[in-house]
């Protein structure tokens, strides 16, 4: 069996079944969707906190990064 | 630690992956594409960031609304009576460092889970493959073409009125472009399995860049640079705004599958 693993130049992908991946995607996805969301449009044109602070501290990134920013 | 089988041979030749490593992975690569995009954009996106925001002072762009919704109070520094929240100094440097890192790791995460979902459904492609196709479509979809459609504006640039309208309008471009990008992905994959390969990718290729430019085309526009501003100004920002993507999502790319392929090879 080894021997065979060692002659097999190219490894066959195996894809890592959905169900496995989902719990992942929702809890990573979600929170990873919240960091980008506070760069990308926070105290824009929606607003979570109010205020200005982080519409300021961002304020560089969010324009260099393509999105609208006021 | 990426090897739960360690020993048998299938693990060793299919390069069984777990999600959780691919999501360290992500998030040390899209940590190191924000610290990459950071000095991207510190060296040469911040000269017209403050060129734009010095003719905005001058009241070179008097339709730029300072007296509106969310951007009331609005400041760039040295704006006189109004108060700074934070300093012009360290918005272009500390400022602009956690968003681009912050906006890394963010993305870095996403990148990890989109390889988990691609990872042996793209053909045959290597996991390095599958990376750089995870970058290049990602990178095509969520940038590339909604800058094209809605490109970056610096300071002054835009209209205060509308950018509720045009921040809606932008994701929206992000979403209808990246939904039509999975359909290609997708339809590629059934038509590989009657065609060969490469006429597969041809056609969904050029089926999604003909039904995204419909889509952009169908969607309304802003014109909105002020008269008098600068169009050097312009383009200098919007290439740095491009070229902060494009090192970003390169830095993510690349050090995914540089990471993963480090991560395979060991633990074989």
């Amino acid at each position: 069996m080894t021997t065979h693993a060692v002659a097999t130049p190219v490894p066959v992908p195996v894809s890592i079944p959905v169900r496995q991946i989902l719990p992942y995607a929702l809890f990573v996805g979600i929170i990873s969707l919240i960091a980008l969301y506070f760069v990308g449009a926070e105290q824009g044109a929606l607003a979570v906190f109010d205020g200005t602070y982080v519409h300021e501290l961002v304020h560089d990134a969010r324009h260099l990064l393509g999105f609208p920013c006021h | 630690m990426p090897l739960s089988e360690t020993g048998t041979d299938r693990a060793a030749t299919s390069a069984a992956l777990d999600v959780r490593s691919l999501l360290v992975w992500g998030l040390l690569a899209g940590l190191l594409g924000g610290v990459l995009a950071f000095g991207f954009a510190e060296a040469f996106g911040e000269p017209s960031v403050d060129t734009a925001i010095s003719l905005e002072e001058q009241g070179g762009a008097a339709e730029h609304s300072h007296d509106d919704g969310a951007a009331a109070g609005h400041s760039h520094g040295e704006e006189g009576a109004e108060e700074e929240v934070v300093s012009r100094s360290f918005q272009s440097t500390g400022g602009l460092a956690i968003g681009t890192v912050v906006y890394g790791l963010g993305l870095g995460g996403l990148f990890g889970l989109a390889f988990a979902f691609a990872y042996g459904r793209l053909g045959t492609a290597s996991p390095r493959g599958t990376a750089v196709a995870v970058l290049g479509i990602g990178y095509t979809a969520v940038v590339l073409v909604p800058f094209l459609t809605y490109p970056a504006n610096p300071p002054a640039v835009g209209r205060g009125e509308t950018i509720g309208e045009r921040t809606g309008l932008f994701f929206g471009m992000v979403g209808i472009s990246l939904v039509l990008a999975l359909v290609a992905v997708f339809v590629g994959r059934k038509l590989a399995q009657r065609l060969d390969g490469w006429t597969a990718v041809l056609v969904a290729g050029l089926g999604y860049l003909v039904l995204v430019t419909v889509a952009a085309k169908l969607l309304p526009d802003f014109q909105e640079v002020p008269d008098g501003f600068p169009g050097a100004t312009l383009w200098e920002f919007r290439i740095a705004s491009l070229g902060t993507s494009a090192v970003l999502w390169a830095g993510i790319g690349i050090g995914f599958a540089a990471l993963l392929h480090r991560g395979l090879t060991r633990a074989r």
